[in-house]
């Protein structure tokens, strides 16, 4: 102890340490949940594509270039699929051309000649069944726990309704967690444009339109790229409670929830004396909303009494909601201390500690307001919290600064010189006569 | 165990780049090319790292950087805009930053939500946050060190006009103010707790062993450690000054009580 204190270099060392190791299981944490995400890349191949208005190039043909292009830029790592819709059917039969979709690479490690054949042999013929494709995507995918990433190609709208795809895109979303369709329009129409929106956002989705070859190779290219890096973690799925009573208990870590427009939702989780509890949460914007929005995050004792709030207000157009809290019982910590130390020689600190332990509740709620889809499914939630240690409130500062602390100490100074000298003067003064 | 503000800074920003693997770390280029579109997959940047991003309108692009107590994070965004003839009206950009716990951070400079008119070709956007303080109270929302997130969006534009390509220059400096501003210190950094949660039926007992022996340590040691002297800052400077100042103005004082004669 007494050589770390002398040696400055040292404490550098340790504290850089430290910090290191402090930091090695969070990462440690990424790279065991980093599973490589899975794409799936829908193409329409319906009667539409056959259109030649992207520089005089047929939509397909500039599709199909597209495709061979991102096909060569593909990181080994990711696991790639191709489903196609329309492809097969030319007759004018709705219920068989809406049934009408394939798939053509399965999702796995990317083989690139024979991606490349499958695209090469497309040729533009029948319906748009978007919804259907989006339904049997999500299956190729699979639910193995890592990302779901679909990337949706197409010039128009669904011929197939109903289902209408963005209530299909919501269903798929709120079944499994980290489903997200990004979708791409080919010159698209008001009505595409408005239902791929509709389709990107129900699932916390990306929408562009592509114009040309370029802009629709570079767009799908950044698409598989954003997708290449997986999040760090997979939030566990869980349900909170109408009350905090029934509410479950949570440790640290990431959630994932649904919470319905004006809905509370309930969490419990446990903070020792001495313990500081950190929570944010986030809430999704995946549906047509009200101009004006906001999400409250409450900490509050299992009683009810409040302890610390977090809150955000926004309006227009957002992706998420988020708020944030800090909470740390100092007074019970010290409390808790003196019990301690009261009782360090019995070896009960252990239990004393379990019984101080208390519950906290969290509180989310939002001021969302929908004109349209209100109902189930709720909105998407996320919920991360952590429990560290409790900081310690600073003393005073023991250094001063400033020109009045200069002033101060240069009068007291005076002063004290002058009592010295008056002193002196005495104590002499005083001696000689002795 | 704060022996200087430097030194924690160091090992701060030397954890802080061993735990970004995630931002392409092998590469030695140090650029980066890409954006996460969510808080849990925002992009890890550093100070001074060029980022040029391709995107669209519309799109929700995130980035996080960390900071330590006494920087001053400032961001510097250059969007350059689809071509004036694809577009039909005026659009609202918004740059936001929110600290580890998703918390909003306030701007106190720079152009935070600007409007590009129709015909303008790109539009910068900036956004410099308050000093990060090395210690607040639980209940308080300012800045503190840990991670930081920057989301870049188009808040407000006409619907015809989403899903154009536009192109993203980001800038981050981090210059360092007065470490010494602040007292206290925070036992953890705001950095997200990037696990999967699990719901649990009994509490975690286990989950405080780990802490509680280090407090008896700190306990044991705590009257033979150097943490009372403070951090090498400005006040150090004052203070010492003072000292000899009032030795000075001591000197003088006692000077004036002599009688001035001939010995």
């Amino acid at each position: 102890m007494i050589h770390k204190k002398l040696s400055l270099v040292a404490a550098i060392g340790l504290i850089a340490a430290s910090a290191f190791l402090g930091a090695t299981p969070a990462l440690a944490d990424e790279t065991t949940t980093a599973e490589p995400p899975r794409v799936e890349l829908v193409l329409d191949v319906s009667g539409s594509m056959k259109a030649a208005d992207i520089d005089g190039a047929t939509r397909i043909s500039v599709a199909k270039q597209a495709f061979n292009d991102v096909v060569d830029a593909l990181p080994e790592t990711t696991q790639l699929g191709i489903r196609v819709l329309g492809a097969t059917y030319g007759g004018d039969n709705k219920k068989t051309g809406c049934k009408d979709t394939q798939q053509i690479v399965e999702v796995g490690p990317v083989n690139r000649v024979a991606a490349k054949n499958a695209i090469a042999s497309l040729k533009p013929t029948g319906f748009t069944p978007i919804g259907l494709a989006l339904r049997e995507a999500a299956k190729d995918l699979g639910d193995t726990g890592s990302v779901r990433r679909i990337v949706l190609i197409t010039d128009g709208e669904d011929t197939c309704t109903p289902p209408d795809p963005c209530t299909v895109a919501r269903e798929l979303a709120a079944q499994g967690a980290g489903l997200v369709v990004d979708t791409l329009g080919l010159t698209p129409d008001e009505k595409t444009r408005k239902q791929l929106v509709c389709i990107s956002t129900a699932t916390g989705g990306t929408y562009a339109s592509a114009k040309s070859e370029e802009e629709l190779t570079d767009r799908i290219k950044q698409l598989v790229d954003r997708a290449a890096t997986p999040p760090p973690v997979t939030p566990a799925v869980v349900t909170g409670a109408k009350d905090c009573v029934e509410a479950p208990l949570l440790s640290a870590g990431v959630y994932t929830d649904r919470e319905l427009i004006s809905e509370h939702r309930f969490y419990r989780v446990t903070v020792e004396p001495g313990q500081e509890l950190r929570a944010s949460v986030s809430i999704s914007l995946d549906r047509p909303l009200n101009r004006d929005y906001g999400v409250l995050l409450k900490a509050a004792t299992v009683n009810g009494r409040e302890l610390v709030r977090g809150v955000d207000a926004g309006s227009g157009r957002a992706d998420v909601l988020s708020a944030g809290l800090r909470w740390s019982g100092t007074e019970e910590k010290e409390n808790a201390e003196a019990e301690e130390n009261n009782s360090a020689s019995e070896e009960e600190t252990t239990t004393v500690t379990a019984e101080e332990t208390t519950d906290v509740c969290l509180i989310v709620s939002n001021s969302f307001a929908s004109p349209t889809a209100a109902g189930e499914p709720g909105m998407p939630l996320e919920l991360s919290i952590d429990v560290v240690d409790a900081s310690q409130a600073p003393d005073a500062p023991g250094l001063g600064r400033g020109f009045l602390l200069l002033f101060v100490l240069a009068i007291a100074g005076l002063v004290a010189g002058v009592l010295a000298g008056w002193l002196t003067r005495w104590w002499v003064a005083t001696w000689r006569e002795n | 165990m704060r022996i200087t503000q430097l030194a924690g800074a160091v090992g701060v920003l030397a954890a802080l780049a061993v735990a970004t693997p995630a931002a392409a770390a092998p590469s030695p280029a140090p650029g980066v090319s890409n954006a996460g579109t969510s808080f849990l997959t925002a992009v890890a940047i550093n100070a001074d790292q060029q980022v040029q991003v391709g995107a669209v309108t519309g799109d929700y692009l995130y980035w996080s950087f960390g900071a330590v107590a006494g920087q001053r994070p400032d961001l510097d965004i250059t969007v350059a805009l689809p071509p004036s003839t694809d577009r039909t009206g005026s659009q609202s950009w918004t740059v936001e930053v929110f600290d580890g716990l998703r918390r909003r951070q306030a701007c106190v400079a720079g152009e935070q939500n600007p409007v590009a008119a129709e015909n303008a070709t790109s539009i910068t956007l900036g956004c410099q946050l308050r000093q990060v303080r090395s210690w607040a109270e639980p209940w308080d929302g300012d800045p503190l060190p840990g991670t930081y997130y920057v989301r870049l969006s188009s808040t407000e534009l006409p619907e015809e006009d989403l899903g154009l390509p536009v192109d993203v220059t980001l800038a981050l400096a981090l210059p360092t103010g007065d470490t010494g501003a602040d007292q206290g210190e925070l036992a953890a950094p705001l950095v997200p707790n990037n696990k999967p949660g699990k719901v649990l039926t009994t509490p975690a007992a286990a989950a405080s062993a780990a802490p509680g022996t280090e407090d008896d340590e700190d306990g044991l040691f705590s009257s033979w450690s150097f943490d009372w002297i403070p951090d090498f800052s400005s006040r150090w400077v004052w203070t010492v000054a003072g000292g000899a100042l009032a030795a000075v103005t001591g000197l003088i004082g006692f000077s004036w009580t002599r009688r001035r004669r001939v010995a």
